[in-house]
């Protein structure tokens, strides 16, 4: 699997999800710079989690008007996949490639802790590699991860199955304890109609090896692999 | 031309600051406070003379930029 990494100026898991992707494929990724108005041929993009302009205005708003946006846009549309975590889920909302935003956590607190999330739609391009209702262990790091959205498009991605992603309890209950931000529906990631996008608030390349603390998050990364098979 | 450009908060989108905000002006005694809403004000100098273009010209900063049509509502003052 060919893979893009694309870096914004404070973007600070681009190293991350470098490595994770570098060790999982076994191919180095490219690395594109926000600048960057072409990116080459590639299986995957990937946004990283970050503070990309300094969240200034909105996070995510000025990154996603960088002149490397264009190019990952006909990425996408051309059914390419798009994954953006934390800072890159905000990015990919205000780019309009998936639909909502992330609103400061209702606790108006930076949350940094390991989240349990259940894998609830295994059918998708990124989740394939996990069992339907897995509870998997992986962390969030973030400050504005509120997920938002108006009731239709709640509605539409809860029937369609675009939330793969959902924070729940150890027992896999949707509580609202078990939300580290407020998220509408205890939303932690979604994908678009297509699915062929995924963005998601907790960081799956942080665990892909043992001395990470785990390996939870490799499944994700699998799951793209699997998909070009 | 200065542009003044108000973004705030759509009806039914939660504001937690907002509700922090009311909080603490609970707590410093002053009563009645019903709700806060907190949003955001942006100044812009323009060298545009003409105000119907300048208007238009914010109005697309906005769409494309200053605000977020999912979350945010937006109200320009030209003068």
């Amino acid at each position: 699997m060919k893979s893009a990494v694309v870096t914004f100026p404070a973007s600070n898991c681009n190293r991350d999800m470098f490595d994770a992707l570098e060790k999982i494929t076994g191919k180095t990724p490219y690395q594109i710079w926000h600048q960057d108005s072409e990116i080459p041929d590639v299986d995957l993009i990937a946004l990283p989690g970050g503070f990309s302009f300094g969240d200034y205005l909105r996070c995510g708003a000025m990154a996603a008007r960088s002149p490397a946006i264009k190019a990952i846009a006909l990425h996408a549309e051309r059914g390419g996949n798009v994954i953006g975590v934390c800072n890159g889920f905000q990015v990919l909302t205000e780019m309009g490639l998936l639909p909502g935003a992330l609103m400061r956590n209702s606790s108006l607190k930076f949350v940094c802790k390991t989240v349990h999330l259940q894998v609830e739609n295994t059918l998708t391009n990124f989740t394939n590699a996990y069992t339907k209702g897995q509870v998997i262990d992986i962390p969030v790091a973030h400050h504005d991860g509120n997920y938002f959205a108006d009731e239709d498009t709640l509605k539409m991605l809860e029937t369609n199955g675009q939330i793969p992603f959902r924070y729940v309890s150890k027992a896999g209950e949707a509580t609202a304890s078990a939300s580290p931000n407020g998220s509408q529906n205890n939303i932690a990631g979604i994908i678009n109609e297509r699915g062929n996008v995924l963005g998601m608030m907790p960081h799956p390349e942080r665990l892909i090896e043992d001395v990470q603390g785990g390996t939870d998050g490799r499944g994700f990364f699998e799951s793209i692999i699997n998909t070009l098979k | 031309m200065k542009a003044r450009i108000h973004i705030t908060l759509k009806d039914g989108v939660l504001d937690p600051q907002g509700k922090a905000i009311q909080h603490a002006l609970g707590t410093l005694g002053f009563s009645g406070v019903e709700g806060v809403r907190q949003g955001k004000y942006i100044e812009i100098d323009l060298t545009e003379t003409d105000k119907s273009n300048a208007a238009e010209t914010v109005e697309k900063m906005c769409k494309k930029l200053l605000s977020n049509m999912v979350i945010e509502n937006y109200s320009i003052t030209i003068d």
